[in-house]
């Protein structure tokens, strides 16, 4: 019926008077991992419930592989992985995971996920000895499980170190790479930058953009910084070719993406003047800041 | 379809692992143990062996005890997986949110009815062994336990309800220990007081038997009372009961933990993680 995973059409939710979600609209191909930035408060966590049928809507559509949010077969293909997680102190690790096992029907070996997710150690330990990093880790590991066509993160990231980090990343292209549809609800956005397809921005519960990252650049035409550094005299370059001195050596100029093969042209015909050359393209956290501050019309 | 019945290990392995197990057993243990020795001086003069005056005495006690050591249990059940952000997760599952509940409660009252057994079981083979024991008083003994159990499964269910509609775990804490005492201890007083001041008129006669059995604690104590003479002259409580059918007390406390666990079952529902 439809090649998307995950389809959200006009889903809107009130919150007493609030209107927290408004007319959202996303979908999720099989294999793609798409980032849901956002503000606190800005309607992520209450999405992704939505989807998993944890929470009404009061309008629009959502469909789990062609099922409705909450019946058993949508259930059956989510993995979910909440917010800062925690379980209960009393159970290991591996119990833990043996009791999701069990609730999805799914018969996995156990201790190899928890190897892959680093608990192999800690597996039967108790979790109340675990870390917060630990926590999340065991969450990780439940969202293995089985083979889902849908996996729901949020903020998958929070209370890891930078080497998991990097570990998650590589579990989450894993699971793209298996044909899960991976939707990442984050504030992290120089993680997610590099790792994700798409992203899509929230702002108090409108979806502002959604968008490949080039595309998301070029499109809300921000600027690209040129950073020269003079050979000897940054007067002469700024005088030469504008932009402003920023120390000493250095010059630095914004163009627009168009206006950037002719700015460089100018820049190599000073010759010898010119040390040495930087260029930055806007960032996510600039396109961020544009999208989720920018006046809604 | 079992899948319910994972919820029940993993319950039963926090159970162990807590002490709660140990702990729930051994203050059954003890107390029976203590109730049955203190109690045992009026054997003589009534002319029933000791168990039968030690069921007597542990009835009285698990009237107490049992709605107790369940709400004890069952107040974090929903609440403390909701504190800590682990419903929504279980709730993601393909098992269905009365499945989650038929879980624990399985888990919970395997619990409670081990506690019962080896507590009430002790002590009354202790009674047995010093001061005899008749086919009677055996089957109160039986009696005792089962309804134990089943008051313990009311109070399960109600902690479960109480666990859903609270906001938190230490709310729901609270408003379990206002429940024990509005069904242990202030239900019978209010009763008292209007029986006191009707004199025996109409309320005494024809409300009141009625009012006390709906009660599921006292409903407890009656069904236990009333069915063997020994325990009821040991308790020296005939009177209210006899002015009862014999099904009124079995029915209320059978019909309630189906009550209870079908009103938790709707407060889950509403329960948005």
């Amino acid at each position: 019926m439809t090649d998307k995973a995950l389809e959200i059409q006009d889903v809107s939710k009130d919150r007493g008077k609030t209107r927290v979600l408004n007319q959202i609209n996303l979908t999720v191909s099989p294999g793609e991992r798409v980032a849901l930035l956002g503000h606190n408060g800005a309607g992520k966590s209450t999405l992704i419930k939505s989807i998993l049928g944890l929470t009404p809507i009061q309008g629009g559509q959502i469909s789990v592989g062609g099922a409705a949010p909450g019946t058993q077969r949508a259930r059956t293909a989510t993995a979910y992985l909440p917010e800062a997680v925690s379980f209960h102190p009393a159970l290991t690790g591996r119990e833990q995971l043996a009791l999701f096992a069990r609730l999805s029907g799914t018969k996995a070996d156990l201790s190899a996920l928890l190897e892959r997710v680093g608990l192999s150690e800690a597996m039967d330990r108790r979790i109340g000895t675990y870390s917060k990093g630990m926590r999340q880790r065991l969450g990780l590991a439940q969202v293995l499980l089985g083979k889902p066509s849908v996996a729901l993160l949020d903020e998958p990231t929070s209370g890891l170190d930078p080497i998991s980090r990097q570990d998650l990343y590589a579990i989450i292209d894993e699971l793209a790479g298996q044909g899960t549809a991976v939707l990442i609800a984050s504030h992290a956005l120089t993680e997610v930058e590099a790792r994700t397809d798409r992203i899509a921005i929230m702002r108090k519960g409108v979806k502002v953009a959604d968008d490949t990252l080039a595309k998301l650049g070029a499109s809300a035409g921000l600027p690209i910084k040129l950073r020269i550094r003079a050979a000897q005299n940054a007067d002469a370059i700024a005088q030469r070719i504008g932009g402003q001195r920023v120390n000493g050596a250095s010059v630095e100029i914004l163009c627009d993406p168009s206006e950037k093969m002719e700015q460089l042209r100018r820049i190599a015909a000073l010759g010898d003047a010119v040390a040495d050359l930087e260029m930055t393209p806007p960032r996510l956290e600039d396109l961020y800041r544009h999208y989720a501050k920018e006046d809604l019309q | 379809m079992t899948r319910f019945l994972a919820v029940t290990r993993a319950e039963l392995a926090i159970l162990k692992r807590n002490r709660w197990l140990f702990m729930a057993t051994l203050i059954m243990v003890l107390f029976a143990l203590a109730l049955t020795f203190a109690g045992s001086a009026p054997t003589g003069t009534l002319g029933v062996d000791m168990l039968t005056v030690s069921v007597a005495s542990m009835t009285t006690l698990s009237v107490y005890l049992a709605p107790l050591l369940a709400l004890m249990i069952s107040f974090d059940a929903v609440a403390g997986d909701m504190d800590r952000g682990s419903l929504a997760l279980l709730l993601s599952y393909p098992a269905g949110r009365g499945e989650i509940l038929l879980g624990k409660f399985t888990a919970h009252l395997a619990a409670l009815g081990f506690a019962m057994v080896i507590g009430f079981g002790t002590a009354g083979a202790v009674a047995a062994w010093f001061g005899g024991a008749g086919a009677d008083s055996l089957l109160a003994l039986l009696r005792l336990i089962l309804t134990s159990i089943l008051l313990g499964a009311v109070f399960l269910a109600l902690g479960y309800f109480l666990s859903s509609l609270a906001s938190g775990a230490t709310a729901a804490a609270g408003m379990s220990a206002g429940l024990w005492l509005v069904f242990v201890v202030l239900y019978d007083l209010g009763l008292l007081g209007a029986v006191v001041m009707d004199q025996g008129g109409y309320f005494t006669k024809t409300i009141f038997p009625w009012a006390m059995v709906a009660n599921p604690a006292d409903a407890f104590r009656v069904w236990n009372i009333a069915a063997t003479e020994g325990v009821a002259m040991a308790s020296g409580m005939t009177g209210a009961a006899q002015a009862l059918p014999s099904w009124a007390a079995p029915a209320s406390l059978l019909l309630w933990p189906v009550l209870a666990f079908a009103f938790a079952r709707l407060a889950f529902r509403r329960v948005e993680p």
